[in-house]
């Protein structure tokens, strides 16, 4: 899975959590919270969905590394990648 | 006059029913025969009758409100910004930590938990996959404080548990309210989510007490000898209660005056009805209304068509009544849009306050062969009655755990 897909999988994931949010111009440097209504119980509904959907772990001490699209491409590509997709 | 005695006001009502989501909708269907009820596929029990509401929640709602929170949740704010709407209220001018939401809930919680077990099922039951919405959805208060969240009403806002009583009793605990100046607007009355909880169907139909019949606009009969029990429906209304001097200083529509209540326990069964204790919770709410059996003009009874129950609340009406109230019809809403559980109180009392501008009773339909034993003298049925006087509504609501409640309405004479 390249970034840019690993991007893809956290925006699917907004746009079912956030359903009235415009996700056409999301800015992959700048955090999310800064450009969209989330808030803490939609972070918890990101990691929730990785889990899911991916079978992916975000332990809560690494949560701050889903900030933006580019700091969950960083740290969500290798995870994809150990479990071979 | 203190507050202790002042006169409360019903000065706006926003419903949705399984026949209506509107009090115009609704009314015109109760007066032409339009029954709500249909068949719906039911988590492990397959296709089961059951009155479904179809108002639109992206009315009031965002999206991400509708799918954060609860069915509860989204009926309430439905019916309370509709409610606002129609009281002519000017809401940005409102004080909202003088306003309360008072409403009565059956139950409440049954059906987000059922979901979340149902979710966890498909992995493994590993409570990791548990959502962590499960509480904000299911804590007892959940449909009034959404419904605080959507308005931004920051006064007393919480729910009122008393099974299917609870329609009545959010009225009742508003105007309590009212009386002793906790707030100076109540939003209140009942919701009820019920029909999406396999719980509750099951439960029934191990009670023997969940009606069958092949049509389902007639599976919900009270009074019918062929009745067979209870359609679990979906509903909420919710009404603008004021006291008169606010509701006057504005010039606002009012629909009623609250006239009196009265709420009792039976401490018998957990689930049979006493008519005795029903019998001396609507002799109470006719005292505290200073008002004798004969000036009641429309009794609107809770009979949920179970064989049983039907008949022990015509036996609690025939001994307050007797046979000398001429005056005195007697109806049933339910049979239209089945048990709305928490939301059937308010709902059932919305349904006859056009009464007092129209003149008209509802029937109660569905009645092919009257049972004997609830034929009880004004008994509308069937087709729609024209009378010479409706000044007083009696609402009756009954609930399990042996909780009863009374209102008593009365036309608003400045």
């Amino acid at each position: 899975m390249t970034k840019d897909d690993c991007k893809q999988v956290v925006l699917d994931i907004i746009a079912d959590i956030a359903p009235d949010e415009d996700l056409s111009n999301v800015k992959p440097d700048v955090r999310l919270r800064d450009q969209l209504q989330l808030d803490s119980m939609d972070f918890l509904d990101i990691v929730m969905e990785l889990r899911k959907r991916h079978g992916i772990e975000v332990p809560e001490a690494d949560y701050q590394r889903l900030a933006s699209l580019d700091s969950c491409a960083e740290y969500l590509t290798p995870k994809f990648t150990a479990l071979g997709k | 006059m203190s507050l202790s005695t002042a006169r409360i006001v019903i000065t706006g009502v926003g419903l949705t029913a399984p026949n209506g989501d509107s009090l115009a909708e609704f009314r015109h269907h109760l007066l032409t025969g339009v029954a709500g009820i249909s068949r719906m596929e039911i988590r492990y029990m397959g296709p089961q009758l059951a009155g479904v509401c179809h108002y639109d929640p992206l009315r009031h709602q965002k999206k991400k409100e509708v799918r954060v929170g609860t069915r509860a949740g989204s009926i309430s704010i439905y019916c309370a910004r509709e409610a606002l709407a129609d009281s002519g209220l000017n809401w940005e001018a409102v004080a909202k930590d003088r306003t309360g939401i008072y409403i009565g809930c059956t139950e409440h919680g049954n059906v987000e938990t059922e979901n979340e077990i149902y979710n966890i099922s498909k992995f493994n039951y590993d409570t990791k996959f548990w959502s962590h919405y499960h509480n904000p959805r299911t804590v007892a208060n959940n449909p009034a404080g959404e419904t605080s969240l959507n308005l931004g009403v920051t006064g007393p806002c919480y729910t009122i548990g008393a099974a299917c009583a609870a329609g009545n009793m959010g009225l009742v605990h508003a105007a309590q309210m009212l009386r002793l100046g906790e707030v100076d607007l109540a939003i209140c009355g009942g919701v009820s989510e019920s029909i999406h909880t396999f719980g509750i169907f099951a439960g029934f139909k191990s009670q023997n007490a969940l009606a069958t019949h092949a049509d389902p606009a007639k599976a919900s009969r009270p009074f019918d000898l062929a009745r067979n029990g209870i359609v679990i429906s979906e509903g909420g209304c919710l009404y603008t209660l004021e006291r008169l001097d606010d509701a006057r200083r504005r010039g606002a529509k009012i629909y009623a005056e609250i006239a009196g209540w009265h709420v009792n326990s039976d401490a018998s069964d957990y689930v049979l009805p006493n008519p005795t204790r029903q019998a001396e919770c609507i002799r109470a709410a006719l005292a505290r209304s200073r008002l004798a059996p004969r000036d009641i003009h429309l009794v609107n009874t809770h009979a949920t068509a179970t064989p049983l129950g039907d008949i022990q609340e015509c036996e609690a009406i025939r001994a307050v009544f007797g046979e000398g109230c001429p005056d005195t019809s007697i109806n049933n809403t339910k049979s239209f849009i089945g048990h709305c559980m928490g939301a059937a109180g308010a709902l059932e009392l919305a349904g006859n306050l056009p009464s007092f501008d129209d003149l008209v009773v509802h029937p109660t339909i569905n009645v092919d062969r009257l049972d004997p034993q609830c034929a009880l003298p004004g008994l509308v049925l069937n087709q729609p009655r024209q009378v010479a006087k409706v000044d007083t509504i009696l609402n009756n609501s009954f609930g399990m755990l042996g909780i009863n409640s009374t209102l008593i309405v009365r036309r608003f004479v400045p």
